[in-house]
């Protein structure tokens, strides 16, 4: 029976290791190809052990490609400007639905619900940003459209309000003589503080790695932010490849060559990496809380 | 005297402390409220684009009414079969294959022993779902590129040839749900194990003195426990049955031309439309059978399982 076990572990422990490594070998991939000298890339291609190390990649990414500075530093200040935000928002408007006292509670419920399950889709709400609110090359459109208040994270946010914040608390705080502003900011999200962080976090990592809006709104390359960036270079290459081999030649030789596309991907891909162990709670817990009664 | 007053004034000073602490919450509200007129209402209002010739000069509401044409113009070309059958067909595959994968990886999570290792399988199978579709593509590009793919190093240096994946369709299906299924299977595994951990483990103990085994408990405890979660994600997947992850089916096949029968969809279509054919009339009448038939779906959904079982039902 003993041996019955052991044997169900080790073979669970197998199976486990493999979907790991499923999980986890593209990047490595994309890292060691980053870290393969040119050359070598060209004649053996991409692989997981850098036949040639080299870290020229990053040199010239750094050095020579003021563009990739820019469009991190875009990538950092949308992020932290909009999950701010964004952030903001969906507490303020959470925190009265999760209210009696709030008049009409039942509307505003149905105003933020319906959202779930209809929408305008891309064309007039293109035609609205674009042509109403003239967003295009803005920030605004890296921080506005779609991604500043989600009906599922004010849900789950209210969810949290109702079942986490006695009434009696709110009330003991009121005959204090606190405002409702004041009991938000001061009692409620100090409360609140495990269920902001993980809403935070997935918020932020939605801005981090959004390029839709950047692929609609966005054409001037000032304003590219990292993912931006990926998204024209590997355009650039698509359109270059289908187009005729005569010119293109030329225009392929000055796209970023092989490493170095892989090593802006990889540019992309470690702040989430190195933020992800220290959070990995949150982040667990956001897909927990978020899905099982959203 | 004193004592008749006392508690009127006392009353009124309460209801406009009410009245007060409402404004107050409303107040909160109006960022909010604003943002959804903007970002979810107004085009809700705007989907009447796709009855209408749209006119730039003259915007949505200028324009004239073109009635149908806009969808009998889309109906005649094979574009509109092509997509719908691409968007559910696949939404199928991945409802059912994604389901089945993600539920058998919580329950082996759920025998396995050893907190520090589930936790670090845990983390490791999660790290796909955060990256975003373009670096997926990077990565895709990587195993698949013609010429410094990973994969044609591997085949050439068997068989002495190369696939050129990127123009030939056959592959696709295959390419994008291993694709999708890579990326999203560490978030739903460990969505449903929350539940499978919720299972009161009484019921396994009384399962195992009436003799069940491993295979007997699964049957008969964890998956009975794991079927509501199982209905509710089904559920909200089939009302997003019409909808796409326009980054999976435009920027991992590099939108290519030659595979774009089994790689677009209903939102990469609309995508196209609007950008690159400029046809905002065919686009706009996808669109908005997009978001009707999406909406009526989840109706329909919904009602369906209010009558079988109405704890499950989402609204």
């Amino acid at each position: 029976m003993v041996s019955h076990d052991k044997l169900e572990q080790s073979v669970l422990h197998i199976l486990f290791i493999l979907l790991c490594v499923v999980a986890v070998a593209p990047f490595i991939l994309l890292i060691a190809s980053s870290l393969t000298e040119e050359s070598t890339l060209m004649t053996y291609g991409y692989s997981f052990f850098p036949r040639k190390f080299s870290i020229y990649a990053y040199e010239y990414l750094f050095r020579s490609s003021g563009k990739i500075i820019r469009g991190l530093g875009i990538s950092f200040l949308v992020t932290f400007v909009g999950t701010f935000c964004a952030v903001l928002m969906t507490v303020l408007f959470a925190y009265p639905l999760s209210r009696k006292e709030l008049p009409a509670r039942n509307f505003f419920s149905f105003v933020i619900f319906f959202t779930m399950l209809f929408n305008g889709g891309l064309v007039p709400t293109y035609m609205m940003y674009t042509q109403v609110f003239h967003i295009k090359n803005t920030l605004w459109a890296l921080i506005i459209p779609s991604l500043l208040m989600n009906a599922f994270y004010v849900i789950m946010m209210r969810s949290f309000f109702t079942s986490n914040i006695p009434d009696s608390l709110v009330e003991a705080a009121r005959i204090d003589g606190a405002g409702e502003y004041r009991i938000l900011f001061q009692v409620v999200m100090p409360l609140s503080k495990p269920m902001i962080a993980t809403i935070s976090l997935m918020i932020g990592l939605g801005y981090w790695n959004d390029w839709m809006n950047s692929l609609y709104y966005i054409t001037e390359e000032n304003l590219y932010s990292l993912q931006a960036i990926l998204n024209n270079i590997i355009n650039s290459i698509t359109f270059l490849q289908s187009s005729s081999q005569s010119g293109a030649s030329s225009a392929l030789a000055s796209m970023p060559s092989t490493g170095i596309r892989m090593a802006i991907a990889v540019v992309g891909v470690v702040p989430i990496l190195c933020i992800y162990p220290f959070f990995q709670k949150y982040f667990v817990k956001g897909i927990v809380v978020g899905g099982v009664k959203g | 005297m004193k004592s008749q007053t006392l508690p009127s004034t006392k009353t009124k000073k309460k209801s406009m402390l009410r009245n007060r602490n409402a404004i107050a919450l409303l107040s909160m509200m109006v960022p909010g409220l604003i943002y959804l007129a903007v970002n979810n209402y107004i085009p809700m209002a705007g989907l009447t684009i796709a009855f209408k010739r749209y006119d730039f000069s003259k915007g949505i509401w200028g324009s004239e009414w073109a009635g149908l044409s806009n969808f009998t113009y889309l109906f005649r070309t094979r574009d509109a079969f092509n997509m719908i059958r691409n968007t559910v067909g696949y939404n199928l595959a991945f409802i059912v294959l994604g389901t089945v994968l993600a539920v058998v990886i919580a329950i082996m999570l759920n025998f396995l022993k050893g907190k520090l290792s589930k936790k670090i399988y845990q983390t490791l199978i999660l790290i796909p779902y955060l990256v975003s579709m373009v670096i997926v593509s990077y990565i895709v590009y990587g195993f698949l590129s013609t010429e410094s793919g990973f994969l044609n190093g591997v085949i050439e240096s068997v068989t002495g040839r190369t696939i050129s994946w990127y123009t030939e369709q056959k592959y696709w299906p295959f390419i994008l749900v291993f694709v999708y299924l890579w990326k999203s299977f560490g978030y739903t595994s460990i969505l449903y194990y929350a539940t499978v951990i919720g299972i009161d483990s009484a019921l396994y103990e009384a399962a195992a003195i009436d003799g069940a085994g491993r295979w007997k408990q699964i049957w008969h405890v964890t998956l009975p426990g794991l079927k509501p979660t199982i209905i509710t994600m089904v559920l909200l997947s089939i009302g997003r049955m019409f909808f796409s992850d326009f980054g999976l089916f435009y920027q991992v096949p590099m939108h290519s031309g030659l595979i774009a029968d089994v790689t677009d969809t209903i939102d990469v279509y609309v995508y196209k439309g609007l950008t690159q054919l400029n046809d905002i009339g065919r686009s706009s009448a996808a669109g908005f059978l997009q978001s009707v038939l999406g909406f009526v779906l989840i109706l329909v959904v919904n009602q369906i399982v209010r009558k079988v079982d109405r704890d499950n039902a989402l609204f």
